[in-house]
């Protein structure tokens, strides 16, 4: 079962080498979006440093969820989908191997590029490690949770706006400790316990999501 | 191996066919009618009319008797519909997933009801239509969440996929309907000091009390109704070529 999630890893990460495109356009996004807050709301340093956390927060939410539409579309349409799910393995198992490579591809990379973005919006330099921690714990349950919702909309037209409108609202838990844990270490706050509620909701999704999202596969 | 353990009663079953649940529900939602009916007029009415005022709230208290039923109903409705998805991709049963799909925008409206109803209720008391309540937030949350069901159960046009759609995302949604809470709970006493909290409420004279029991009770009972009443339309729709529905009485008017 490994082989087959290592398998799939490898097939998916080549595909979207090939077509950078689709990886490369919601970290764009992501980038886009940070710096229309300076532009809208003011390039004062005192807000936007207040701000800061949010906004990266729900800017990574977003790009995640721009690429989650991807997860199962192209295999889908070109009919390998129904061949992995007959295949002799556990579907929440392909399940999950999709999902780590949509974290390596999304989450991973809005990672490494929040430091950059954090010190955009003049986050203190002290919360960006804090930044970090708790974008690597949250995004991989936005990926997690985005699967489901991929799965669902899955062969549905207009598939991209409502995987939004389904996801958002799960979301929530995610972003309100994620933007805290961030709002935390600004104040010289500890935050052990924000980076633990993430990790929670991190296997607690980790439990639940390959399962219900294989379900929606086979609807 | 021996699995009457888990055999489910011989009702259980019966409640999956069409034509049985539509016969059974017949009489039913009558009861439900008229029990809603009596239970809210008296409660509305001894509420409204009756009930002494709120010694610092005055008048506009009343509309509690509209608001907090509602906000209760909201939460048990999404629960009724994830239980009856649940039901539905366990036994496979259609009927159980038009109960779901009926839920919908039942549930909606009523958090809609709550919403509204405690906008126009926090203008006299709070001074302001909305404020960043732990409870306000997360039954907007729930709003978004019965509009994303809405969403996904009009988007696929096969109703049984459907179904099994709406079901699946109904479980997701009613796991995660506790945590949303206390993550709003926990980020509403980080972000901000509530200056009003809707949990510690002075405790109510029974002349209060008891109106607000009957107008719950009667609710319930309002949702039953449409709930099968809702349902009963759907089997009508999808069941038109089924021989017990062309020779059934409602359909030939005999």
């Amino acid at each position: 079962m490994l082989g087959f999630m290592m398998v799939i890893i490898k097939r998916d990460l080549l595909l979207i080498a090939r077509q950078p495109a689709d990886f490369l356009n919601p970290l764009v996004f992501f980038v886009l979006v940070v710096a229309m807050f300076p532009l809208g709301v003011s390039p004062e340093s005192a807000l936007l440093s207040q701000m800061a956390a949010g906004v990266i927060w729900v800017a990574a939410m977003l790009a995640t969820l721009l690429s989650l539409e991807l997860l199962f579309k192209h295999d889908h349409q070109d009919g390998s989908l129904e061949q992995l799910l007959l295949a002799p393995y556990p579907n929440w198992s392909l399940v999950l191997a999709k999902v780590c490579v949509h974290w390596l591809v999304s989450g991973l990379p809005l990672i490494l590029l929040s430091p950059i973005m954090a010190m955009m919006l003049f986050l203190p330099y002290d919360a960006v490690p804090a930044l970090m921690l708790s974008l690597m714990l949250g995004t991989p349950t936005l990926s997690l949770l985005g699967a489901i919702g991929a799965a669902l909309v899955t062969g549905v037209r207009g598939g991209g706006m409502l995987l939004t409108l389904l996801i958002l609202p799960l979301y929530v838990p995610v972003i309100i400790f994620g933007a805290s844990c961030v709002a935390a270490a600004v104040l010289g706050m500890p935050i052990s316990a924000y980076l633990a509620l993430l990790a929670a909701l991190l296997i607690f999704a980790l439990m639940i999501t390959p399962w219900a999202a294989s379900a929606a596969l086979k609807l | 191996m021996n699995n009457d353990k888990w055999r489910m009663p011989k009702w259980f079953h019966q409640m999956g066919s069409p034509k049985w649940f539509y016969e059974f529900a017949g009489p039913l939602q009558l009861w439900f009618a008229l029990a809603a009916f009596i239970l809210l007029s008296m409660g509305i009415a001894w509420g409204v009319a009756f009930a002494p005022a709120d010694y610092q709230q005055g008048n506009s208290f009343r509309i509690l008797y509209v608001h907090v039923p509602a906000a209760i109903l909201s939460q048990s409705v999404f629960l009724a519909m994830a239980v009856a998805g649940a039901i539905g991709l366990i036994w496979k049963m259609k009927v159980a997933f038009m109960v779901a799909r009926s839920c919908i925008a039942i549930g909606a409206s009523f958090t809609a009801i709550a919403l509204i109803t405690g906008a126009i209720w926090g203008k006299p008391t709070w001074g302001a239509y909305w404020v960043w309540d732990a409870r306000l937030t997360s039954t907007l949350i729930l709003l978004f969440l019965y509009a994303g069901v809405m969403a996904l159960n009009q988007a696929i046009t096969e109703r049984n996929t459907a179904g099994k759609a709406t079901a699946i995302l109904a479980i997701v949604g009613s796991i995660n309907i506790p945590i949303i809470k206390y993550s709003v709970e926990w980020w509403n006493t980080l972000h901000q000091s509530s200056t009003f909290s809707l949990t510690q409420k002075p405790s109510m004279p029974a002349e209060m009390y008891l109106p607000l029991l009957l107008t719950v009770i009667g609710s319930y009972c309002l949702f039953a109704f449409v709930l099968l009443v809702r349902t009963r339309n759907q089997i009508l729709q999808t069941q038109t070529q089924t021989s017990w529905l062309q020779q059934h009485p409602d359909v030939t008017g005999t």
